[in-house]
Order: structure tokens, then C-alpha cells, then sequence
């Protein structure tokens, strides 16, 4: 497969799933903010936002204020934003449309119509139909991408790199999810009292709430949920989930010069494997986090240098 | 101006070959017609069989209008048509060969060498250069027009990179889905293996000594107007679709970067005009290209299709010459009609077409797509002024020739079924002494009322193009 085309599918199916996974935090966050709390902390939490995607800088040169309406604005359909919603719907169709022969007919007219339809949406008409229905139908949108491309594709190269693509962009932002509300319910490490409706909302934002009364039978403890989004390996969400699924699809596609590679996604899958949680929460939560995102990106830069068109030129 | 209509002879009887169809048309009612029409529109859409268009906003993508009345071509005439292209090709190539070999006919005084020689198609870099088959024009798009009495004509020979057979491939997938009885009835000649006539081609002018060529088509990219069709046939052939970037030359070698390190490429089908091609050799600042191509095909280690240079041969200042290159090389007489071409270069030419410019089409000599021409009878008198003005200040850039009163045919419009004027562009596809096309072509509409401008550019639309056999 020519290396370009590995690029696209790699790329549009990363950008469909951080749309997903930003509508997800967008989500928790606007939901976190509807129980009762100082307008100072309320900004906060929209300010980490905007810090966890390095954004400040674009984000100050057109808004003068951090508060909801604005990152909501900036994040949901900011054109100018490269990695709002909008900016993401619309890479996401654009390297889907250069690799139109290589994906199927309903995976195109997917990608397209979601596009088409975002690009109709003002952000007045998201906030008046209500922003928890726009965030619904991101994830709605995103799912059924994911489902023509499991129930279409030929499960060829093509379909490794789309997996690829998928896992290794969950994985970074399950992270970063865990990471910036981890701090916000547990300000002063593990002490003081849970509170279960924000711990719920948090696991609702990555479809985990069910999933955890299914697992623990248990009341919500924050030990549990960073157990379960890191480490259960049978949690589609979890870091460890999409590391197996990285590891496997890296080894379909294996080439000459890509051991390297290989190499380091095992190493991260091994830790990922045989961690305990407590572990993972006594060295720190957010230096752990940091380190695994850093490999992340490491690793996406391993697989661009091997199979696709390495970053830098592509830049 | 006496128009030949396909459907109907001049006492308004149904043509022969028109009698099946039009007995149909007569018998199925207009809702059905209607609802397959939304159908076509809808299915055209849906698949997105559009291309851009230049000058519009950037990405922009528009449908070509398709009319689900065909145009039908009786047996004996098409085998006609088709030996007169053959002829008219193989001549064509033949020309090639000699301008970039020996020059044969500049010498013998049959074409002006000065005609070739500063012609800006004109390509130096391949003078003695050796290609597969002494093939240039593999493949070639010849428009062909019927005119009033019901004589045919070539229009152009289109030589470089000709586009449209995708929509001749889909307006009969089209019409099959949506009228299958039609083709009960008719005995229509297929024409759904045009790609893989075109592989075939492709893979007998590989480099000598290849056994199992990798064939690519080379695209400018997903904003080019005919992108649609690249893809189109890639996927068709089942060969890689690839950009300029995608390419790389290492010691004449022409490899494309994929996931499994660098493959080797022995021939490439490119829809990217010669001056793209390659940086090094062409325009400096084309990003379409391959830096090092040219010495790798000169080096005979990769074929392109169609050949650089082949501008030089179907360039509308050379067109008048094409009977007397069959006649040369061929020692035949041409089958198929030249259309009377008036050269402003020479004096009394541009006398004339001065003198007569509200009855002629006038026409850039390197324009292309229906850009750039007057055609008189249809023009407001400013726009012939203008025309007179450009013509005296660059006499050598234009051609002119009598407005042809192009055939015409029904086709569904706004106020129902009326008469538009087409044309037919047959692809003929040429390797070694072997040149072959499948059966009609793409016939392009004009859908406006007495529109003479067929080009998809300039809203023409197309339908399909039935053969009838014997």
C-alpha cells in the first residue's frame, strides 16, 4: 500500500475519533459544571481544557475571557481552532476524500454527510438544540464510521492502519480525560470524601458507568476507576484495551525497519499488563499519565517514520 | 442553418435504428420516465460523480447533467468510424515517431518545419528518444461531429491527456439499472471492459525486459476537475492511484513509497500535463511532479502514457495537417473528414476570417475545454469586435473554421423533450501495430438551446452511447 494512502486512513480515522473523544470531555465537563460551585472553580475546570491541548496561546488571541461559553465556542466550532470538533469532522472527510478508491462507498458517504451536516450547524443552533445533544450525535456519528468500516472494509492493510489509527488516538485521550478530572475531584491526593455524581459523570463520558457496576458491584472509588480505565483489558476504553490493539495491528503491518516500533509499543503494553493500580496512584497518577502520553506520541511518530509520511515532511 | 437530427429524417419518420427506442419511448409513461430521471440524479450524487470546476470556489464539485435518452449509432456506420480512426490514429503516431526521430515529413515540405519545430508542444528532450511500440498516443480521445447533411468530421484529435471515459462507463451503468428492458430489446454493444483493454494496453508498452510491469495512475491530486476518473479507473484496473509526492527517481528509477518500503514502478498512466511532470526538466515550480522522471524515461526505465510531447500532434495549428500525415505515411486516402481549417497566420486566412468572423468559430490554437473561442452566429457583436482585436494583435494564435451545423438529438430538458446538438468522443487505444476502442464513446450534450459548446466546463452534459450490432 503506497505510504500516503496508509497516512490518510491512519489520520481520518484519528481525527473522527478525537471528535468522538472531545465531545466525550466537552461533555463530562459541561455536566461537572451544572452542580453547584463557585464561578472560580467552574472556570477552572473549563480553563484545563484549554491548557490539556497546549491551546492557551490561540485561544487568548481571539477570546478575552475563559468561562463556558467561550471554550465551548472555541472547542465545538471554532473553524479557527485546528483541533475543535469542527476543524476535526472536517480532516477527518478531507483525508477520507484523497483515499476515496481505497474506502469503501459507505465509509465515504459517512465521513461526507457528517461533515456536510456539522458544517450547517451554528454554534447558536448547537447551544439552543442543547450541547448535550450535539455531543450525542458526534458520538452517534463516530460510532457509525466505526461500524461501516468493521461492517464493509476488506480487514487488509487498510483496515490495520484505521485500526491503528483509532486505538492509538483513544488511547492519548482516555489519558488526558483521566488526567484532567483525576485533579479536579482529588485536588489534595486521596484525601476527603468521594463524590459519587462527579465520578459517575466521569465514567459516563467514557460509556464506563455501567461497566463499572457490572465489574465491582461495588461503590465508586477513584482507585477503581483509574483501574478500570488503565488497566482492564476487556474495557474498549481503557489504556489497556487499545495497547493490545496497537500491539496486534503493528504486527499485521510489521515491515523491514519497524522493529523499533514494535519494540516500544510491547514495552508499553507489558507495563500496561502488569501493573497494579496502587502502584500507578503511590508513584503519582499525573507524572504515570504524562510519561504514558509522551509514549504515545512517541510511538505515533515511530509508525509515521516507518509506514506513512513522517511527520516533519508532512508538516 | 439545417441541423441533422439522430432520431428523425427530414420528413419526420423514425431513423432505422431508432425505430426500438422510439417505440418505447412513445409506449412508457412520463411519471416513469420522471422518477427514473430523480433516480439517476439521486444514484449520480450519492456516488459523487462530480468534477470541480476551475474558477468556482476551490473544491467545489458539480454533476454532469446525464440524459437517459442514448444516442444510438447503427453497426455499419460505426465500423466505419471505427476504421477511419484507426487509420487517423496510427498516422498520428507514425507523425510522432518522425518529429522526434528523422523528421521524414518536414523534409519531404509536406507540414512547414517551422510549424513543429517552434511549436511550444514542441519537446526537444525526446528527440531520439526509443519508446515501447513506437507508441506515443496510447490513448486518444478523437471528438468527432456529424454535420448538416449527415456527413461526419474530426474536430481534434486529443493526444495529451483526455478525459471522459468515466462517465462513458457509468451513464451505461446508469442507463442498465434504470431501463434493463431497454436492453432486452436492443442488442447494445458492451462496453464495461474498457479498463481492462486499457491495462492491457498499459502493460504491453512496459520497459523491455519487464515481465510483470507495476502499472500506476499518476493524478494531480483530489482538487483536480477529473479526479473522480482517476480514481475511477485505478480502482477499475486495480492499480495504485498516486500523486506526484508519492514517486521518487533513484539512479533513473522510478520507485513509489509504500508501507512496505520503496516498490519499483515500470509504468505510469498520467493525467498531468508535460510541463508538470517534472521540475527538473519543465516548470520549476510544479509541486505535481516527479524531480528526475525525464531521464528515467529517456533512460527507457519507465514508460509514461501517454508520451511527452505528443502536444505537437493534435496542437490546432497542426490539425489542418493530419490528411496529408495518413497520405504520407500511410499511402492511403483518409477515411474520416478534416474540418476546413482556416490558418490566421497566413495573410489571406486572416483576410478572410476578419472579413467573416459573425459566420466562423474562431479558436485559441493551444486552448483546450471550450475556453477561449468565438463562435460567431452565437456571439453579440462586442464579443466579435473583441475577437477581431485579439486576432489582428496574434494572428498566429488562432485557428478558424466554418460553423458546423452539429447534428442533433432529443434530450430531456426543462420544457420537455427538445433537440440539443452533441458530439462523440470514441477513445482509441493504441499499443504496437495494435489499435483497438470499444464500441461508440462519450457523447456530450449541449444542454442550452442552440448551444454549439458541448465541453462539460461550459455546462454540456453527456448520454449514453449504444452501438447497435448487427
Amino acid at each position: 500500500m503506497l505510504s500516503r494512502t496508509a497516512d490518510h486512513l491512519f489520520w481520518m480515522s484519528r481525527y473522527i475519533e478525537r471528535a468522538e473523544n472531545l465531545a466525550r470531555l466537552l461533555d463530562v465537563t459541561w455536566q461537572m459544571s451544572l452542580v453547584p460551585q463557585s464561578l472560580e472553580a467552574a472556570n477552572q475546570n473549563w480553563n484545563a481544557i484549554i491548557a490539556l491541548n497546549s491551546l492557551e496561546e490561540s485561544f487568548a488571541k481571539k477570546y478575552a475571557e475563559v468561562n463556558a461559553d467561550n471554550v465551548l465556542r472555541f472547542m465545538v466550532s471554532d473553524p479557527d481552532n485546528f483541533a475543535s470538533i469542527y476543524s476535526c469532522l472536517r480532516l477527518a472527510r478531507e483525508n477520507a476524500h484523497a483515499v476515496r478508491g481505497t474506502v469503501t462507498a459507505e465509509m465515504w458517504e459517512t465521513l461526507n454527510s457528517t461533515w456536510l451536516e456539522a458544517r450547517e450547524k451554528s454554534f447558536e443552533q448547537i447551544i439552543n438544540a442543547g450541547v448535550g445533544e450535539f455531543f450525542e450525535w458526534v458520538k452517534m456519528r463516530s460510532s457509525l464510521s466505526r461500524g461501516t468500516t468493521l461492517g464493509t472494509l476488506l480487514q487488509d492493510e487498510a483496515y490495520h492502519f484505521i485500526r491503528l489509527g483509532t486505538l492509538l488516538e483513544r488511547a492519548d485521550n482516555t489519558a488526558r480525560i483521566l488526567d484532567v478530572k483525576y485533579h479536579v475531584l482529588r485536588p489534595h491526593g486521596d484525601e476527603g470524601a468521594t463524590d459519587f455524581y462527579q465520578w459517575g459523570a466521569l465514567l459516563r463520558s467514557v460509556s464506563a458507568f455501567e461497566v463499572y457496576r457490572k465489574v465491582y458491584r461495588d461503590v465508586i472509588t477513584p482507585e477503581r476507576v483509574t483501574e478500570l480505565l488503565i488497566l482492564r483489558s476487556d474495557m474498549p476504553r481503557s489504556l489497556h484495551f487499545c495497547m493490545n490493539g496497537v500491539v496486534k495491528n503493528l504486527d499485521l503491518i510489521a515491515n523491514s525497519h519497524s522493529d523499533e516500533t514494535a519494540r516500544h509499543a510491547g514495552m508499553l503494553h507489558a507495563q500496561l499488563h502488569y501493573a497494579r493500580v496502587e502502584d500507578i496512584l503511590a508513584e503519582g497518577l499525573h507524572p504515570w499519565l504524562t510519561d504514558f502520553m509522551d509514549r504515545i506520541y512517541a510511538l505515533g511518530d515511530g509508525i509515521s517514520r516507518d509506514f506513512l509520511v513522517p511527520m516533519a515532511e508532512a508538516a | 442553418m439545417n441541423f441533422y437530427n439522430e432520431m428523425y429524417d427530414a420528413n419526420g419518420g423514425v431513423r432505422e435504428h431508432y425505430k426500438g427506442y422510439e417505440a418505447w419511448l412513445k409506449a412508457t409513461p412520463g411519471e416513469r420516465i420522471e422518477r427514473k430521471r430523480a433516480e439517476a440524479d439521486l444514484a449520480f450524487h450519492r456516488v459523487g460523480i462530480t468534477f470541480a470546476v476551475y474558477g468556482e470556489e476551490a473544491g467545489k464539485e458539480r454533476l454532469i447533467p446525464f440524459d437517459v435518452i442514448p444516442r444510438i449509432i447503427p453497426s455499419a456506420e460505426w465500423k466505419a468510424m471505427q476504421k477511419g480512426l484507426r487509420q487517423r490514429v496510427t498516422a498520428l503516431n507514425m507523425f510522432l515517431r518522425d518529429v522526434y526521430h528523422d523528421q521524414e515529413i518536414l523534409k519531404a515540405g509536406k507540414i512547414p518545419a517551422e510549424q513543429v519545430i517552434n511549436n511550444a508542444q514542441y519537446r526537444p528532450v525526446m528527440q531520439g528518444v526509443d519508446l515501447p511500440g513506437d507508441i506515443y498516443a496510447h490513448i486518444a480521445g478523437v471528438d468527432m461531429v456529424r454535420a448538416g447533411a449527415g456527413e461526419s468530421y474530426v474536430l481534434e484529435d486529443n493526444l495529451r491527456v483526455p478525459s471522459g471515459v468515466s462517465y462513458m462507463l457509468e451513464d451505461r451503468k446508469m442507463m442498465m439499472r434504470l431501463f434493463p428492458e431497454l436492453f432486452a430489446r436492443h442488442k447494445v454493444a458492451p462496453v464495461q471492459h474498457y479498463p481492462d483493454m486499457l491495462l492491457e494496453k498499459l502493460r504491453a508498452v512496459a520497459p523491455k525486459g519487464v515481465s510483470n510491469p507495476t502499472v500506476v495512475v499518476l493524478t494531480p491530486g483530489a482538487y483536480n476537475s477529473a479526479y473522480f476518473e482517476h480514481t475511477f479507473l485505478a480502482q477499475q484496473m486495480g492499480v495504485e492511484l498516486v500523486e506526484g509526492r508519492d514517486l521518487f527517481v533513484q539512479d533513473e528509477v522510478v520507485y513509489m513509497r509504500t508501507t512496505q518500503g520503496p516498490q519499483r514502478v515500470d509504468v505510469i498512466y498520467r493525467r498531468i500535463d508535460d510541463d508538470f511532470m517534472d521540475p527538473l526538466a519543465f516548470r520549476p515550480d510544479s509541486a505535481l511532479g516527479v524531480p528526475g522522471i525525464l531521464k528515467a524515461y529517456q533512460a527507457g526505465n519507465v514508460t509514461l502514457s501517454n508520451a511527452i510531447g505528443t502536444g505537437v500532434a493534435d496542437d490546432k495549428s497542426i490539425y489542418p495537417y493530419v490528411p496529408e500525415m495518413i497520405r504520407f505515411y500511410l499511402g492511403e486516402e483518409p477515411i474520416l473528414n478534416n474540418v476546413p481549417t482556416y490558418m490566421c497566420r497566413k495573410p489571406d486566412d486572416l483576410k478572410y476570417v476578419l472579413a467573416h468572423l459573425a459566420e466562423l468559430v474562431v479558436k485559441e490554437v493551444h486552448g483546450a475545454g471550450g475556453y477561449g473561442m468565438l463562435v460567431g452566429p452565437a456571439s453579440t457583436k462586442e464579443q466579435i469586435e473583441h475577437f477581431r482585436q485579439l486576432l489582428i494583435a496574434k494572428p498566429e494564435g488562432y485557428i478558424a473554421q466554418p460553423t458546423l451545423a452539429l447534428s442533433n438529438c432529443p434530450t430531456f430538458v426543462e420544457e420537455g423533450i427538445a433537440p440539443r446538438h452533441l458530439d462523440l468522443r470514441p477513445f482509441v487505444l493504441s499499443s504496437g501495430k495494435c489499435v483497438n476502442m470499444v464500441p461508440g464513446g462519450l457523447t456530450r450534450v449541449a444542454l442550452t438551446k442552440g448551444s454549439l459548446v458541448v465541453n462539460s466546463s461550459q455546462g454540456g452534459g453527456t448520454k449514453d452511447t449504444w452501438v447497435l450490432e448487427d
